[in-house]
């Protein structure tokens, strides 16, 4: 969410139940702002809070000008101190998928895992991996958020004033906020249809298991809340018709395998 | 029709254009305080064949009407005609225009609509009065020669008038309904009515063209491109974001829908927002009946004590811990749950949390009824369902006789010696798993709805599936193991579960009652029942966040029975014995049944199974000191008990 309007999404975010103390809003407040300007950021998002067992982490990325660029990753055990994490690259990734269970809470813990032979794994990197994989799986943005221009560069759309109430409860309005993988496997006639400068990304329509989205209206119908049930603990909210939305993941970082027997 | 035919429009400046487009169109110049800055650009603007035609049909309607007869004054009077005819008939746009004026786009686009409406009822209506004359065409004809003719003229003599427009707009709307003001005679009477002017050139041709192709309409909408880049440029002139050239894409797209999308509609209540604005209604229902009930009790000399709980202080306490609902959430829960307690005779109650599901949530509030006060409903639900059982078994029976008669002769069929396991017994109301009785809602607003009693079986079953809920009671669960019941059941075991695993307090905060005689004779039943100790001191924070010993269960433990006392399913029913006595016995050596032993309650978290199984965040901060306690054993709904409570 936002960095700007953080206020606001946290409220709006707060119907899956876990949020912000406010004594942790408080300082977000201040040091998102501290980390825009040393950062030269041109947007920071509150990515979320990993739970774990002793400390939970509070992440944080910034985003360039260009919205689908590869964003940079801060974390922080105290909403005050800031550190940026490496990028995540996919040694990483193989690396984590044998380490199971909650984080520690400790950055520099090491998992060991005996294969073939000991590997040891920071939680670091863990971390990294984790949060590289979620941004990729679930991070989602609603349809007309941003805008491509034929010169390059995506940008955030400034006329983009909402959903319409029907429009919000479909998924085919909500787009990964990635760049697009099965963009190219469209047939013609699918893509005939699609407006180049807002349809580049991938929709949800498409995610596989089907069913991996709980599409729900809170508050009255005024606010539309999207959850993912294969990371649980991502929360999606948009007020149709205004131009709030955002999403935040607070959970503990572990993929729901389960899924396709839950549903 | 879009555009005032004549050309009329000076040269380029596509916003003088636009002005005078406008202006032309509407003559009456709403756009006064506006001037704006001419822009260069050639942009010769011809009129449409079409419109010319509509335009002079119209005016020659109206020289017919009036008495003209010029063929050749066609188009300079065919402007004055025509903004009168729109004077009388652009009423609708006054208000608008008049109105939130300076940069502002709508009033743009309604003038354009009741104009373009208004003059295609105009020339219909013309059009009609037209059709009986048959010497009309040929007038047309030669109007519709004419005003190509008078281009050049027409050029220099608009651009006159449009000087003066500017002029003479600093005066305000008024001046429109008097076409004499505005066109002084002395103006008249420089109209060149008799100027031959030679055949256009062959650029002025291509600008005409280029003109007539841009204001031509499709047959899908009333809108030419022109007069949409003419709403779109007015917009960005009037906007002025940094960067148009990025934004022209999406200024482009918002432009077409705000054409399609008039936002004023006072006739009818936008179709979308009808949900919304029904679930706003029920809401206020909810604050109304709240007000009402506070009313009443103001009048009564002594407040009972309402078994409604503090929820905002509740509230106020998990939101330190980073847990709950947002403030006016838990208000809206307050308000449901003081509803809940107003309709049924309920003793002490509590909000126990909210369960997330596919389609809809659920609330949940745990109750405790008033003694005394049965839950006759359930009783007459069982007797029915175990009625059922009944005849299902006679059914059997008579079946299996039925076949053994006919049979007897050739082959004896072997009776199945399975017997389905015996089923435990649910526990009594306010006993151990169904002490409290739960009801959920899916939203603050609409009704509590009781759920049923949780039976052994069920928690059992549910301990093998994982499942998610869909928002819906009566859903069926479809599992393996299947699972016996929908989802009110299976909801219910989960709330049991859960509240057996996870409800907590500190060490010392529930004490047991009176002591009682022997815990050996009881056995593993235990305790059921504590009550808060008054001598309690509380313990400091940092003990409470180190050791997990501090902190005890105050719900019983469920037995992998289902059951939080246990009952031996054997010696179930005596009726069973007699039918089968020697089966029996013969039984009783393969199934020794132990008797399950749980832990007592009130004990410590440090003896929970599994030592990792909770983590403990203190949160220290110069002003409070924060516990959350959270089990990290793999529930599949989350939830996060701190203290004595539960939520989800």
């Amino acid at each position: 969410m936002d960095e700007e309007s953080l206020l606001l999404s946290l409220e709006l975010a707060s119907g899956s139940g876990q949020g912000l103390s406010p004594d942790r809003r408080a300082s977000l407040l201040t040091s998102l702002m501290l980390v825009k300007r040393d950062y030269r950021f041109d947007r920071v998002l509150f990515w979320g809070r990993i739970l774990s067992l002793v400390a939970d982490y509070y992440i944080a990325q910034g985003l360039s000008e260009d919205q689908l660029s590869p964003r940079k990753t801060l974390y922080s055990l105290n909403c005050m101190e800031w550190s940026l994490l490496p990028p995540a690259t996919e040694e990483m990734e193989m690396q984590t998928s044998v380490v199971k269970g909650r984080f520690m809470g400790d950055p520099s813990h090491e998992y060991e895992h005996t294969e073939l032979q000991k590997v040891q794994i920071k939680e670091e990197t863990r971390l990294v991996s984790i949060i590289d994989q979620i941004d990729k799986a679930v991070a989602v943005i609603p349809r007309g958020a941003l805008f491509k221009t034929p010169f390059g560069p995506i940008r955030v759309n400034r006329t983009f004033e909402g959903l319409s109430s029907s429009e919000a409860k479909k998924l085919s309005s909500y787009f990964h906020f990635r760049e697009p993988v099965e963009l190219k496997n469209k047939t013609l006639l699918e893509k005939a249809d699609l407006d180049p400068s807002l349809d580049f990304m991938d929709s949800l329509e498409h995610d596989i298991p089907k069913g991996s989205w709980s599409i729900q209206m809170e508050r009255g119908n005024t606010l539309v809340v999207l959850r993912s049930l294969l990371w649980p603990g991502l929360t999606f909210y948009h007020a149709p018709r205004t131009k709030n939305y955002g999403y935040i993941y607070v959970g503990t970082g572990e993929k729901n395998i389960d899924l396709p027997f839950m549903l | 029709m879009g555009d005032l035919p004549p050309d009329p429009e000076p040269p380029p400046q596509p916003t003088s254009s636009r002005r005078n487009s406008q202006v032309s169109e509407r003559r009456r110049s709403r756009e006064h305080s506006r001037p704006q800055p001419t822009v260069p650009g050639e942009v010769q603007q011809v009129p449409l064949d079409a419109q010319i035609l509509r335009s002079s049909r119209e005016m020659v309607s109206n020289q017919i009407n009036r008495g003209w007869s010029q063929g050749a004054s066609l188009t300079p009077n065919e402007n004055f005609i025509f903004q009168a005819e729109e004077a009388q008939r652009g009423g609708i746009e006054y208000p608008s225009l008049n109105t939130g004026f300076p940069s502002e786009v709508q009033p743009q686009t309604y003038p354009s609509e009741g104009r373009l409406q208004a003059s295609h009822n105009a020339s219909l209506m013309l059009q009609q009065l037209q059709q009986g004359k048959g010497n009309l065409f040929q007038q047309l004809e030669s109007a519709y020669q004419e005003p190509r003719a008078d281009l050049l003229g027409q050029y220099t003599r608009y651009q006159r008038e449009d000087l003066q427009f500017s002029q003479g707009t600093q005066h305000g709307p008024y001046l429109r309904d008097d076409p004499v003001l505005q066109f002084s005679p002395s103006e008249l009477g420089f109209m060149p009515f008799n100027v031959e002017v030679p055949e256009p050139d062959p650029r002025e041709l291509a600008v005409q063209n280029a003109k007539a192709y841009l204001l031509q309409t499709s047959v899908n909408c009333d809108l030419s491109l022109y007069e949409h880049l003419v709403n779109l440029l007015t917009k960005i002139l009037n906007q002025r974001p940094e960067d148009p050239l990025f934004l022209l894409e999406s200024l482009n797209r918002t432009t077409q829908w705000e054409w399609f999308h008039p936002k004023l509609d006072t006739l009818r209540d936008d179709p979308e927002m009808q949900t919304t604005y029904e679930m706003a209604e029920r809401h206020k229902a909810l604050f109304s009946q709240s007000g009402g009930g506070e009313g009443e009790q103001e009048m009564e000399e002594e407040v009972a004590e309402t078994a409604v709980p503090n929820i905002m202080e509740k509230a106020f306490y998990f939101e330190q811990a980073g847990v709950g609902l947002s403030s006016d959430e838990s208000f809206r829960i307050f308000l449901a749950l003081k509803q809940l307690v107003e309709q049924w005779p309920i003793h002490t109650c509590r909000f126990w949390g909210k369960i997330l599901g596919l389609r809809r949530s659920y609330l949940v509030a745990e109750v405790e009824f008033r003694e005394g006060e049965e839950e006759v409903e359930e009783e007459e639900v069982e007797e029915v369902m175990e009625g059922g059982e009944v005849m299902e078994a006679h059914g059997e029976e008579e079946g299996e006789e039925g076949e053994e008669d006919e049979e007897k002769v050739t082959d004896v069929i072997p009776k199945p010696t399975w017997k389905p396991p015996p089923v435990v017994p649910k526990e009594e109301s306010r006993n151990g798993t169904n002490k409290y009785l739960y009801f959920v809602c899916n939203e603050p607003g609409q009704p509590w709805v009781r759920l049923p009693h949780v039976t052994p079986i069920q928690i059992v079953q549910a301990r093998k599936i994982k499942k998610f809920f869909t928002g819906f009671l009566d859903a069926p669960v479809i599992s393996y193991p299947p699972f016996p019941g929908n989802e009110a059941n299976y909801l219910r075991a989960q709330i049991a579960r859960i509240s057996a695993a996870t409800h907590i307090s500190p060490l010392g905060f529930y004490q047991f009652g009176e002591e009682e005689g022997d815990e050996e004779e009881e056995g593993g039943a235990g305790r059921d029942s504590y009550e808060e100790n008054p001598d309690f001191e509380g313990i400091p924070v940092l003990e409470l966040v180190d050791s997990m010993a501090n902190w005890v269960h105050h719900t019983q433990h469920i037995l992998p029975q289902g059951r939080c006392t246990w009952v031996n399913p054997l010696q179930k029913t005596e009726e069973e014995e007699e039918l089968g006595e020697e089966e029996e016995k013969a039984d009783e050596g393969i199934e020794e049944v132990e008797q399950e032993v749980g832990p007592p309650l009130l004990t410590p978290l440090s003896e929970d199974a599994g030592s990792l199984r909770t983590s403990t965040s203190a949160g220290a901060t110069s002003t409070v000191l924060r516990i959350s306690t959270r089990p990290c054993q793999p529930l599949f709904s989350k939830s996060t008990p701190a203290a004595r409570r539960s939520w989800r």
